[in-house]
């Protein structure tokens, strides 16, 4: 997984609450058996009309936002399926960063898994950086900031650590295969039944 | 307070850890996973790419539900666009050596009913599986969450997941619910007190008399719906009620095993005095049907209410929100939910596809006629329940009454087959999500309980269930 340290550009915002992740990525694209080339279905219903043409006046669709590597969000951001296309649709569309009062529990870790960071910050914080111009997170430090203004996020250390240091989380967890074993040999004995 | 006592939630995650590491982060052993076609192709894949071998295929169960047809099953049954993420389950199940219920198995369905009705979901289990529902699993108290492909690859070849432990708290529901009201009344009108963010952070234990009186397939619904109100799971703690459903089923221990397991089992319950971090307690004796108006499960209001008017709400975000749900609903403030036409009826999916779901909308069905102008469909959620149904002469009821009665799978419950609410059209439900576009762009969702949506279904509009009932 690509490391995370730094990121700089254009933060889109759109802040209504329960982005949920149908709206993120609809069903249609689902049917994918590969993790990418979703970008251009990531907020399909409101990114383009019946026709399939883009909607102007979406966020995303204006000239100024195309660039986008960070979205600001309202609270209970990705709530809903477990679809980890929602992610994987950010991420191919170029977003690395979401922001965001709160965040629903599997979004919320299916982003992890993808190398994307999702800050929690309150919501006047939030509406505060939804201003034009572009932002700056920086992890190791735990900040993002811009346009003269800066706020310091908290993030789980073992969190933090996957996203720097780019961890193979798979791998993390098979160093520990001793105790997967030792456990599996408790288990046998304690119930097993399972 | 007993300083040691524990609740259900603590004991499952003592049991099942693994080894907490120097940063906090607890391993978390899995006994138990399912697996589907729409999330599983990108993790077998990544296995393959890694070449990691699977640990233990045995603890899987594999089957197709979301893609399918539910009109047809001989080939071609799908969709051209998901014959590749059918195939591929087949495919991978067939090189892993996965256990798999073929597609024309009686045994095959929407995998949180299967599971269940397999005993392959146990007490005290932890269970997962690559979508959020798996919370249902939580009513035979076992620890059950939905997961991302990553994690279905973590699992595929470590059996565990790093996780992180959740707050405890308890939801009781006091009291015994009215005639014509369940499971999922109980859910809608937890999610409308609480929100859909309420339960995030936590694991939701139901208790209270109200829980006790529900079957499976009640505490099953009520569980399924914890997600929706942001839960990591949803648990009721196992009973007499719990075992004599387990008991007997296919993959569920027997003979000495089977005591050595119901000894087990016993106790799971949450000791006296253990603390939770949050507690509520809700007498429902006096609940009204519930139905919503928006589009989250917390927009809901009773079936005796009205929509609700924006200009009602304090916080200027709130009335924002609320114009924006209005205007995609096509609904006026102040209109009586009851005089809300329907064009669709769906009764199924994970929420309210079980055996007692149709028994319950079969009987307001009965002897009644669908309405004009309102397409009604029946979706039993697996083989099982619909040769059950069948045996029992539900189709008959339904489909005397103008419903049409499908075969097995996940439906209209999110349109990922042919069946789907087109756009503008309005819908009562039986499913757990009325996001936008969910059941077809454009689609206007309203959730129910199958009682409210047989009553929709017979009188062409949200009809107050108890109502009907009353006339019989």
């Amino acid at each position: 997984m690509k490391p995370f340290t730094t990121l700089t550009g254009t933060a889109a915002p759109l802040l209504r609450a329960n982005i949920d992740t149908d709206l993120l990525i609809p069903k249609q694209f689902l049917k994918t058996i590969v993790r990418t080339g979703l970008g251009r279905h990531l907020f399909f219903e409101l990114r383009y009309d019946d026709q399939g043409r883009e909607k102007p006046d979406f966020i995303l669709n204006r000239p100024d936002y195309r660039e986008t590597v960070i979205l600001l969000g309202g609270p209970n951001f990705g709530c809903g399926s477990s679809r980890e296309h929602a992610p994987w649709a950010l991420l191919d569309f170029g977003i690395r960063c979401v922001i965001a009062p709160s965040f629903a529990d599997i979004f919320y870790n299916n982003c992890f898994s993808n190398g994307i960071l999702p800050i929690t910050l309150p919501m006047a914080a939030v509406e505060d950086l939804a201003t034009e111009g572009p932002l700056t997170v920086d992890l190791p430090a735990q900040t993002v900031s811009g346009g003269g203004r800066s706020y310091r996020f908290e993030l789980e250390p073992a969190r933090k650590t996957t996203l720097v240091e780019g961890l193979d989380a798979i791998g993390v967890s098979l160093t520990s295969l001793p105790a997967i074993e030792a456990y599996e040999a408790r288990r046998a004995k304690a119930t097993p039944w399972l | 307070m007993s300083s040691g006592a524990r609740t259900l939630y603590d004991k499952l995650w003592e049991a099942h850890l693994v080894e907490t590491r120097p940063d906090g982060t607890s391993l978390l052993y899995i006994d138990r996973h399912l697996v589907h076609e729409v999330t599983s192709p990108q993790a077998f894949e990544g296995l393959r790419l890694a070449e990691r071998p699977l640990r233990r295929p045995e603890a899987i169960l594999a089957v197709i539900d979301h893609n399918i047809s539910t009109q047809n099953r001989t080939d071609g049954s799908f969709e051209e666009t998901s014959r590749l993420q059918v195939e591929a389950l087949v495919e991978n199940v067939q090189a892993f050596q996965v256990p798999y219920i073929p597609l024309l198995d009686d045994r095959q369905g929407i995998v949180h009913v299967i599971g269940p009705e397999q005993g392959f979901t146990l007490p005290g289990s932890t269970v997962v599986c690559g979508d959020s529902h798996t919370s249902t699993h939580g009513a035979f108290g076992a620890l059950a969450f939905g997961i991302g492909t990553s994690e279905v690859e973590h699992v595929f070849a470590t059996q565990t997941l790093p996780q992180r432990h959740s707050k405890n708290m308890r939801v009781r529901f006091e009291g015994t619910l009215p005639e014509g009201l369940g499971a999922k009344d109980l859910a809608l009108f937890l999610i409308g007190q609480i929100g859909t963010a309420g339960g995030t952070g936590h694991v939701i234990e139901f208790a209270g008399s109200a829980v006790r009186a529900l079957s499976m397939e009640g505490r099953m619904t009520l569980c399924n719906m914890s997600i929706e109100a942001g839960a990591r799971a949803g648990l009721v703690a196992p009973d007499e009620t719990t075992f004599a459903y387990v008991a007997g089923r296919p993959m569920a221990p027997a003979g000495p095993l089977w005591e050595q397991a119901l000894a087990n089992w016993r106790g799971l319950p949450t000791d006296e005095g253990a603390r939770f971090d949050q507690d509520y307690t809700f007498d429902v004796s006096g609940l009204a049907p519930q139905v919503t108006w928006g589009t989250n499960p917390e927009a809901v209001v009773d079936i005796t209410g009205r929509v609700p008017d924006p200009r009602a709400a304090t916080d200027p975000a709130k009335q924002e929100a609320m114009r924006l749900a209005l205007d995609y609903m096509g609904l006026q403030p102040g209109t009586p939910m009851e005089e809300v036409p329907v064009q669709v009826v769906f009764i199924g999916s994970c929420t309210n596809g079980r055996i007692e779901d149709l028994r319950a909308a079969a009987r307001v069905a009965k002897g009644r006629k669908v309405a004009p102008g309102v397409r009604a469909l029946v979706v039993p959620g697996s083989g099982l329940v619909k040769r059950q149904a069948e045996a029992e002469g539900l189709d008959r009821v339904f489909l005397d009454a103008g419903f049409e009665w499908r075969l097995p799978g996940c439906s209209m419950c999110l349109g990922m087959n042919d069946d789907r609410v087109g756009p503008g059209e309005r819908s009562a439900s039986t499913s757990n999500r009325n996001f936008e576009g969910r059941q077809g762009r454009g689609a206007r969702t309203h959730l129910v309980s199958p009682e409210m949506a047989a009553a929709a279904a017979v009188t062409g509009h949200f009809t107050d269930v108890r109502r009907l009932l009353e006339v019989r």
